[in-house]
């Protein structure tokens, strides 16, 4: 399969070795990855904010981008869901609503593309240590992302799965909300991060990058102990 | 009719005028002009059985802290009333006519007091009674509650005023759910309903200081629901 | 009481947020409060045979009534008023009170006793009545509380629920002159007889109504307590305050609609008293109030109908669950919210009500994560609608500095060359950050006083790709 990979624009300058290994687990699991160079941000910021004429014209470009692409893996929850649902939404009633349906058609947050797509749970993959899931609003909320990345980690050799109590609490991140309110966004990360604390575990894997940013962010100011963060594809493609 | 009826009325019609998009899937569309939505297959399952029944409506009261007795007779039911009277050394019972309330009544020892409220009641009367007497409309299974009306129970208030509340019903009484127990009031009433319909379930209860239980806290702290055959 | 600060609406609630975010001791007491919901309310959910088609149907019920409202209003007048009710229709709040203290004057009424209502706290209905010389007693527990406490309800479910037994113990003695104690069971009881002697000495009892019942023209009013069922019974006259948009059907609807009122505001199967008044006492019945008037109250209502997009919000069946699950709320409080209707929902109708520029920001304090929209038993699009809002607020008037960001913004990405930039100067921006950070100069500086943030990589993946794919050449 021909899969398109659409990179979010943070993950593009801040965390790009996610990127790097869904190329490389999507390439070991025999499939050729396209990635379109002109693509940048999928307008959420703009979106979130109200602006909605501001994130059009950025959303538009990401539907040229992406005209061609059979299968579109996107590498967080978030931006997936802007493609999935809120494309749906800024392009309603006007010339460009096929397209955007298309698109969120065809777009699959990775876990999901993994297991429901590909039917793939175990990808080979050699990670030792005990680890917690965060999972993403969006892709929890948005998308219905729940199980995928769970099967996904407990394929893993060597990996010991722990559930945090405030799995599903949102980490306080919200794109702008997390400066516009940061004494609220900060206040969530501290419920989080106790709970993740609680659990003992070294690694906080999350299939938003977005997320970990907020959430290594707080940890590293604020826990006793080292603790690290991976996005999902990262401990993916451990071998 | 007074106030701003006609304006109301009016921006209520201009606002409709467009449609709203619906976020959900009715899972019945040929009723929609009767607007009537079935739904009872979603609801806490309850068995066809009235043993089941009654054994749920047991189990719930446990939970709720109802007392709930199933009694062989009016006679047995009455030798309950009067264990509680001695034990909370009660003078005095607040309680209405009819049948079924009369036949327990009947039985009940000679030193418990007993008020008849069915033409009224002194407000300090009913403020001295130590328990509530009443019969009711039904009683649901499927959330241990106990249906009762202004005609069926002796008003509004002796239901709930009075510390502790007696409801006396017979097994013919248990519906299965509140679907059932609305479906016998329009049955009973053919439309001409009483002015005050009240389930209850379970004694009176807040949580409102730190989400501690208490019992109690304007209704009667104790609700005590005898069954006879 | 906030609705009287000077600051205006947004800037209050940042410096209120500040201060109750870091409010450890009082966010631990919520959180605990609220963990202890989510245990209960899962159980209970668990025994429906379809929580999620429970809640279709739910909608669907809730979806019929707002749109046809004004069909449904007149049939529940109609059969309401055939029973000897009167209705009193009030375009606002101060019509609401004007009526409501005629009402109270002709009928020489001295001491009212009030159950929950919160369409009496949105129009400030007790000071009115107050300032008229009318003594007004809160009836239900944590109303009580709050009324002693001179505040505005923390929750509109649990009003109290931020208060600790040792706070409750110190007002009641203060207050009421109650023996000092910290045992809720004994606090329940000094509060059970300081109310008893007023439900048996009002002369009017003024109520809310969780449900409008058209078909049969009755006020369903859901309770744990009793004391709406006291004040409904006892006062010679009942008023009951209620929202136009609280309209069901059919009688037979609460049949489903009761129980999940019940799953996802408390946890419970079903509240302690579920009770429908129909009109006054009728003629053979043994007591009850000999007058019943119902105030159906718009106060803004129609205007949020109005918004086709948003009209579900009127399907509110006033549970509380969005609160219980909200990180913003559960982290802020509810008084923060510095309005009558707090958390997601209140977020929602708010701006409807009081005014969209004000009140925006309440729609802009939350991270969008969804939890709301999943909670609400009759599926209210929530989390959309504060999307919406934001959306609404910048169509009406933009904020200067925001646009620049965003022109700016689309600027960049439109170019790729300009985008690419970008990425290559932020490590070399993040080499001189250190320079300014945490000073006032510092542009991170609503992030980095409480976090770290991460370093730019050397890489970005663009460039890793291009090169990747030049090598593979």
């Amino acid at each position: 399969m021909r899969v398109t990979l659409f990179i979010p624009c943070f993950i593009d300058s801040l965390y790009p070795q996610v990127g790097v290994a869904i190329v490389k687990i999507l390439e070991r699991l025999g499939h050729e990855v396209d990635y379109p160079e002109a693509q940048v941000c999928c307008g959420q910021p703009p979106f979130n904010s109200g602006y909605w004429d501001e994130a059009r014209v950025v959303a538009e470009r990401q539907l040229a981008v992406f005209r061609d692409a059979e299968v579109v893996v996107s590498a967080s929850g978030s931006c997936g869901a802007m493609f999935k649902v809120f494309y749906g939404e800024l392009f309603k009633d006007r010339p460009q609503q096929a397209e955007a349906k298309a698109l969120g058609a065809k777009t699959f947050e990775f876990s999901e593309f993994l297991v429901n797509k590909l039917g793939v749970r175990d990808v080979g993959a050699r990670f030792e240590g005990k680890v917690t899931f965060h999972d993403g609003c969006h892709g929890l909320r948005e998308l219905g992302t729940k199980a995928a990345p769970r099967e996904l980690l407990r394929a893993v050799k060597g990996l010991e799965l722990i559930e945090m109590g405030e799995a599903e609490s949102c980490c306080g991140f919200g794109g702008m909300f997390a400066v516009k309110f940061p004494q609220i966004s900060t206040a969530m990360a501290e419920v989080k991060c106790n709970s993740i604390i609680d659990t003992g575990v070294e690694t906080i894997v999350s299939n938003d990058s977005s997320c970990l940013m907020q959430i290594q962010g707080y940890i590293n100011r604020h826990s006793p102990r080292v603790i690290k963060s991976l996005h999902l594809a990262e401990v993916l493609a451990q071998q | 009719m007074s106030g701003d009826r006609e304006p109301i009325l009016a921006r209520i019609a201009e606002a409709l005028r467009a449609p709203a998009p619906r976020h959900h899937e009715p899972h019945s569309h040929e009723n929609h002009s009767a607007a009537s939505v079935p739904f009872r297959e979603w609801l806490p399952p309850v068995g066809e059985d009235p043993q089941e029944q009654i054994a749920l409506f047991a189990r719930l009261s446990e939970m709720l802290r109802t007392e709930f007795r199933e009694c062989g007779s009016p006679e047995d039911a009455a030798g309950h009333i009067a264990a509680l009277a001695r034990e909370g050394q009660w003078k005095r019972i607040a309680l209405h006519s009819g049948d079924l309330i009369d036949s327990v009544a009947a039985k009940l020892p000679e030193s418990l007091e007993l008020l008849r409220i069915d033409n009224g009641y002194e407000k300090d009367a009913m403020e001295s009674a130590d328990a509530g007497f009443t019969e009711c409309e039904s009683l649901v299974a499927q959330t241990g509650s106990v249906c009762v009306t202004s005609p069926s129970s002796g008003g509004r208030v002796l239901s709930v005023f009075p510390p502790h509340h007696i409801v006396i019903a017979s097994r013919g009484q248990m519906l299965p759910d509140l679907s059932a127990g609305y479906e016998h009031l329009a049955v009973k009433y053919q439309g001409r309903y009483p002015s005050f319909i009240s389930f209850i379930t379970g004694p009176s209860r807040t949580g409102d200081i730190e989400r501690i239980l208490v019992l109690g806290a304007h209704g009667p702290k104790r609700l005590t629901v005898l069954l006879v055959p | 009481m906030s609705s009287t600060a000077a600051l205006p609406p947004g800037v209050q609630f940042q410096t209120d947020a500040d201060r109750t975010t870091a409010d450890e001791p009082r966010r631990a007491a919520v959180r605990n409060a609220l963990g202890n919901y989510k245990a209960a309310r899962g159980k209970t959910e668990n025994a429906f045979a379809s929580w999620q088609h429970a809640r279709e149907a739910a909608a669907e019920i809730k979806y019929e009534g707002v749109n046809h409202l004004d069909r449904y209003l007149r049939e529940f007048e109609e059969k309401f008023t055939a029973r000897g009710g009167k209705v009193h229709w009030a375009s606002n709040g101060a019509q609401a009170r004007e009526y409501i203290l005629n009402l109270a004057r002709e009928k020489g009424v001295k001491s009212i006793v009030k159950s929950k209502a919160m369409t009496g706290e949105e129009i400030h209905l007790n000071p009115a009545l107050e300032k008229e010389g009318y003594e007004v007693i809160e009836s239900d527990l944590g109303e009580l509380i709050q009324q002693l406490m001179h505040e505005p309800p923390y929750h509109f479910v649990f009003p109290c629920m931020h208060l600790k037994r040792e706070e409750i113990g110190e007002l009641f003695e203060r207050e009421l002159g109650a023996a000092r104690t910290n045992n809720p069971e004994e606090l329940t009881m000094i509060a059970r007889r300081f109310l008893r002697r007023h439900f048996a000495n009002a002369d009017m009892g003024i109520s809310g109504g969780n449900f409008i019942v058209a078909e049969t023209g009755m006020i369903s009013i859901t309770e744990n307590e009793g004391n709406a069922r006291l004040t409904a019974g006892l006062p010679k006259v009942h008023v009951a305050l209620v929202g136009i948009e609280k309209i069901v059907p059919k009688l037979s609807d609460l049949a489903l609609l009761l129980p999940m009122l019940a799953t996802a505001g408390t946890g419970q199967h079903l509240t302690g008293y579920n009770s429908m008044y129909g009109g006054p006492r009728q003629p053979g019945e043994i007591d009850g109030p000999d007058e019943f008037h119902v105030v159906l109250l718009d106060n803004h209502r129609t205007r949020l109908l109005a918004d086709a997009e948003q009209r579900d919000a009127l399907h509110c069946i006033r549970c509380g669950a969005c609160l219980n699950v909200c990180p913003i709320f559960k982290n802020i409080g509810g008084h923060a919210y510095g309005t009558t209707y707090q958390g997601p929902i209140g977020s929602v109708i708010t701006p409807h009500f009081r005014g969209l520029q004000d009140w925006k920001h309440l729609s802009g304090a939350s991270s969008l994560c969804g939890a709301c929209t999943e909670a609400c038993p009759v599926k209210i699009d929530i989390h959309h609608h504060l999307l919406q809002n934001r959306r609404n607020a910048v169509a009406e008037k933009k904020v200067w500095w925001e646009r620049l960001i965003w022109a700016g913004y689309t600027w960049m990405m439109k170019r790729q060359w300009a985008y690419l930039m970008a990425a290559r100067l932020a490590p070399l921006a993040q080499k001189l950050h250190p320079l300014v950070l945490g000073t006032a100069l510092d542009p991170m500086r609503s992030w980095t006083a409480t976090r770290d943030f991460p370093e730019a990589a050397p890489q970005s993946f663009h460039d890793w790709w291009r090169i990747r794919k030049a090598a593979q050449k």
